[in-house]
């Protein structure tokens, strides 16, 4: 689904991403981890085509990420915790607007978007504005949202933070559930447990790739019981 | 005198119900922890304690004295970290410091032994424009800043959010060192795991104080049978389980997933129900409940 | 092609939820209309002139009825010092009737008339004159239709501005936006943005008073805000050759006066934004607007209709205009402009104490 092989990208004289080289099967959810300004959101602008990379080679759902950045962006769902869904405008008119916006038919999106607000218990504040929501509702709308069109792949941009931990749970079901369908996950995330919860995860350190395996695998390298040792171990050095 | 005395604290912004009925109180010297996710109420009740907002009703005490009528006196007496770590961004590390010492009337000389140890850290960058200054950086900062003129009191407002796991430890053990030093401090934070750091906490959830205790109490308190479980499909597995009718609560707890039962089961028990489901690999142990685990459970119900 | 609907009709959405946003779509245009029509105006009504009858014969009242008349002017019984009149800025024209006026309205004769306007404001000066030329015209011709009476001379003289300069109405003009613009506007920014950043919850939490916080920020805009009157004032005099009658340091004192004032705007605007965004927008929409359209800067006051003549009473800039005007083209003294500076004083207490009483020693 992802290929990427020694991808770059320098602002300057400044590198973010340091030849970075991964594969992310179909169905697969993988984990992004690193601390903040290591090089996560640079990689991933360059895979869901809203940066040109510096170097190397990427394909996202086979589409290269040079050249066929529409293509990608068609065909894959995106949420991040900083911007998922529009305050001022109500859950219906979000829902109608985005997958207006992905070219969904009229009528598929009425179909869809019944079926969506029960799943989510939403039916009867289906006209509330989303700014009245509380935070766990509107992380999973928005994620719902994201995965309206029916993408191959959808990226997740630190989606859990700040909500309760049941909240954030429920999340990752609904990750779990969408792996499941053979959607594939593409997740960045500052909370190690939930690294847990991915097939395979990488670790970013300074622009470059420093860990890259199953979490189990990976704790069995570093000889510690838990992603967030991975993680110091790491990062010590 | 107890540093913090807070009594049926409430406080609403139009519609809103920030903080309903709050009543806690800190003793001297004490590290604690107010443990919430985002939109608890933790910050509308730090702003109240350090003066800021008017609470609707109740009393709040800092140092013996209301925060309502004696505010004045008050803010000479307590540190404050903001969320976000209100820093001027374009004054370096040296002038924000030097600043908040005038501010209180103090100088970076006079009480350096406490931030020593802090401080020291960002020292080499001392010349750098605060709003270029990594995460964990800041937060050293922001702290140096809040403790200068030595604080009886100390405000942490959710200093370790936005911060990476590293600086979030260095973090705490700077805090365990000041509470040698005899300065109360109070703590918010979103991250459960943080909470065994602290002598005792205060779990608050949507306006209201679920437990209090320290954190081995509230593990104490914790009266049900709560069993991890791994098998080799962790999304197959939760859905079984939760269509057990001997199910309390199933959640998934990174590789493993956390089953709280409604009395107690034997491990076989378990066992064989999800053999039959068609797991394979199932390993089960009966083990304690992390403060985690009893926050969601004394949680009311989320949709 | 649905997916472009799809964003117009959310950005209509954004657009009507979003009241302050409507305010100056709709509501600004309909307030900007109406106050341009209203003011920019070339009639000229209700003129205070003066007149020095020193004829004080038939033809002369009759001249005098005429003006009267036509509905422009307004007539002062003839203060003995015309000059005064001029600098209390009671009068915009005198009208000077020569001793011989109604004797020399025969044929054969010759007879004058001396119109002295005030050139502190070029336009008004130019219509004023225009309009009192009209009415001598039409004397003369009802003259010549009854009596053959000679051509009235008119002796046309500026005061204050004989070159009719704009220039020297534009100097105070500029003056009062720059200092509107710095003190205030920068003013009401630099408060709101602590509140936007979050410092300013810190330094209320310590023991800094609040006063001491305000007069921390505002200092270093007085100092700027008196460079730039001084950078203005010195471009005025030295560049443009605007005079510089009065005394210097009245006019400094005067606009001390006025960035105290201005000072107290920002302030108080900034004690109720609560983004800079806000802080801006209220400074341009409520200050700067009305600033340069109802402060005499570009439009005459006296042309405007009775409402927005009373709006622009309460506006400092045209007291602050006035006070330039009068000290640096008149040469006035204390005695003529202590009631404009009154009132700017006045309007400068009242808002330090609005922005005392409103600044917030709490977050709500």
């Amino acid at each position: 689904m992802i290929q990427v092989e020694g991808l770059s990208k320098r602002f300057g004289d400044f590198t973010a991403v340091n030849a970075i080289s991964f594969s992310v099967k179909k169905g697969e959810i993988f984990g992004f981890l690193g601390a903040n300004g290591a090089g996560k959101t640079t990689a991933m602008r360059m895979l869901t085509g809203l940066s040109r990379p510096s170097d190397g080679n990427a394909t996202v759902a086979g589409y290269d990420v040079y050249t066929q950045t529409e293509a990608i962006k068609r065909r894959i769902g995106y949420m991040s915790q900083k911007f998922s869904l529009y305050e001022d405008l109500t859950v219906r008119e979000n829902i109608a607007l985005f997958g207006g916006v992905y070219g969904m038919k009229r009528r598929r999106i009425k179909e869809k978007m019944d079926e969506l607000l029960g799943q989510l218990q939403l039916m009867d504040k289906r006209n509330h504005l989303v700014g009245s929501l509380p935070l766990g509702w509107k992380q999973k709308l928005a994620f719902s949202v994201s995965l309206f069109h029916e993408p191959e792949i959808v990226f997740l941009d630190e989606p859990t933070g700040g909500v309760d931990p049941i909240t954030r749970r429920q999340f990752w079901e609904m990750i779990y559930e969408a792996a499941h369908r053979g959607i594939t996950v593409f997740v960045t995330t500052h909370y190690m447990d939930e690294a847990e919860y991915c097939d395979k995860v990488s670790i970013m350190v300074a622009g470059k790739i420093a860990a890259m395996d199953s979490p189990q695998q990976l704790k069995q390298q570093f000889e510690v019981d838990s992603m967030d040792d991975v993680f110091v171990n790491l990062a010590r050095g | 005198m107890k540093p913090v005395e807070i009594q049926h604290i409430s406080k609403s912004y139009s519609q809103l119900r920030a903080l309903s009925d709050i009543s806690l109180a800190i003793e001297p010297g004490e590290l604690f922890g107010l443990i919430g996710p985002d939109g608890a109420g933790k910050t509308s009740l730090f702003r109240i304690l350090t003066t800021l907002l008017i609470p609707d009703g109740g009393e709040a005490k800092v140092m013996g004295l209301d925060v309502v009528k004696d505010y004045k006196m008050i803010r000479r007496k307590i540190g404050y970290m903001p969320g976000r770590f209100s820093l001027y961004q374009d004054l370096t590390v040296e002038e924000n410091l030097q600043f908040f010492a005038t501010i209180f009337g103090t100088t970076v000389r006079e009480n350096y032994d406490l931030i020593e140890g802090i401080y020291a850290q960002i020292e080499p960058f001392k010349k750098r424009r605060a709003g270029q200054l990594s995460g964990g950086m800041k937060q050293k900062l922001a702290l140096s800043c809040a403790l200068i003129h030595k604080p009886e009191v100390l405000f942490l407002d959710e200093p370790t959010t936005g911060v990476d796991a590293v600086s979030r430890k260095e973090f705490w053990e700077m805090l365990q060192r000041l509470k040698e030093k005899g300065i109360s401090i109070l703590v918010s934070t979103p991250y459960m795991d943080e909470a065994s750091l602290c002598d005792r906490i205060a779990l608050i959830q949507a306006g209201t104080i679920l437990s209090v205790d320290s954190p081995n109490g509230i593990v104490e308190q914790f009266d049900k049978p709560l069993y991890a479980i791994r098998t080799t499909d962790t999304y197959q597995l939760i859905l079984d389980l939760r269509e057990w009718q001997l199910t309390h609560s199933i959640f998934p707890f990174g590789e493993y997933a956390h089953l709280i039962t409604t009395h107690q089961v034997p491990v076989e028990e378990i066992k064989t129900y999800l053999i039959q489901k068609g797991h394979e690999q199932v390993v089960i142990r009966q083990q304690k409940a992390s403060i985690e685990d009893c926050f969601m459970d004394l949680m009311p119900a989320v949709a | 092609m649905k997916v472009f609907w799809a964003f117009i009709k959310k950005e209509f959405f954004h657009i009507l939820r979003d009241r302050r946003t409507l305010f100056i779509l709709i509501g600004m245009p309909i307030v900007q209309i109406l106050i341009f029509g209203y003011a920019v105006t070339n009639e000229f009504k209700g003129a205070n002139i003066a007149v020095y009858d020193q004829a004080q014969d038939e033809s002369s009242l009759d001249f005098i009825h005429q003006l009267q008349a036509s509905g422009h002017f307004q007539l002062l019984q003839s203060p003995g010092e015309i000059e005064a009149a001029f600098q209390s800025a009671a009068i915009k024209m005198a009208v000077v009737i020569p001793a011989n006026f109604g004797q020399h309205l025969y044929p054969g004769q010759s007879t004058q008339l001396q119109l002295l306007t005030d050139g502190t404001d070029p336009n008004t000066a130019v219509t004023l004159t225009q309009y009192a030329g009209l009415i001598i015209q039409q004397f003369q011709h009802q003259g010549r239709a009854e009596r053959q009476a000679p051509p009235i001379l008119v002796e046309n003289k500026m005061v204050y501005n004989p070159a009719l300069k704009s220039v020297y109405l534009f100097v105070p003009g500029v003056m009062a936006l720059i200092l509107m613009l710095v003190s205030a506007m920068m003013t009401s920014l630099t408060i709101a943005r602590e509140k936007e950043l979050g410092t300013m919850e810190l330094l209320l939490v310590s023991p800094l008073p609040p006063f001491l916080i305000i007069a921390g920020k505002v200092i270093p805009y007085i100092i700027l805000s008196l460079l730039n009157a001084l950078l203005i004032l010195g471009v005025g005099v030295y560049v443009f050759g605007v005079p510089l009658i009065g005394s210097f340091w009245l006019l400094i004192g005067v606009c001390m006066l006025f960035i105290v004032l201005a000072l107290a705007l920002g302030i108080l605007i900034s004690t109720k934004a609560e983004t800079q965004q806000a802080a801006m927008l209220v400074s341009l929409m409520g200050l700067m607007m009305p600033t340069i359209l109802l402060s005499g800067f570009l439009f005459p006051i006296e042309s405007m209709p009775l409402l927005l003549q009373w709006i622009s009473k309460i506006i400092p800039a045209k007291y602050f205009i006035l006070l330039l005007k009068d000290i640096m083209l008149k040469g006035s003294g204390w005695y003529y402009i202590w009631t404009e500076s009154l009132v700017l004083f006045g309007m400068a207490f009242f808002l330090l104490m609005a922005s005392w009483k409103n600044f917030k020693i709490r977050l709500t």
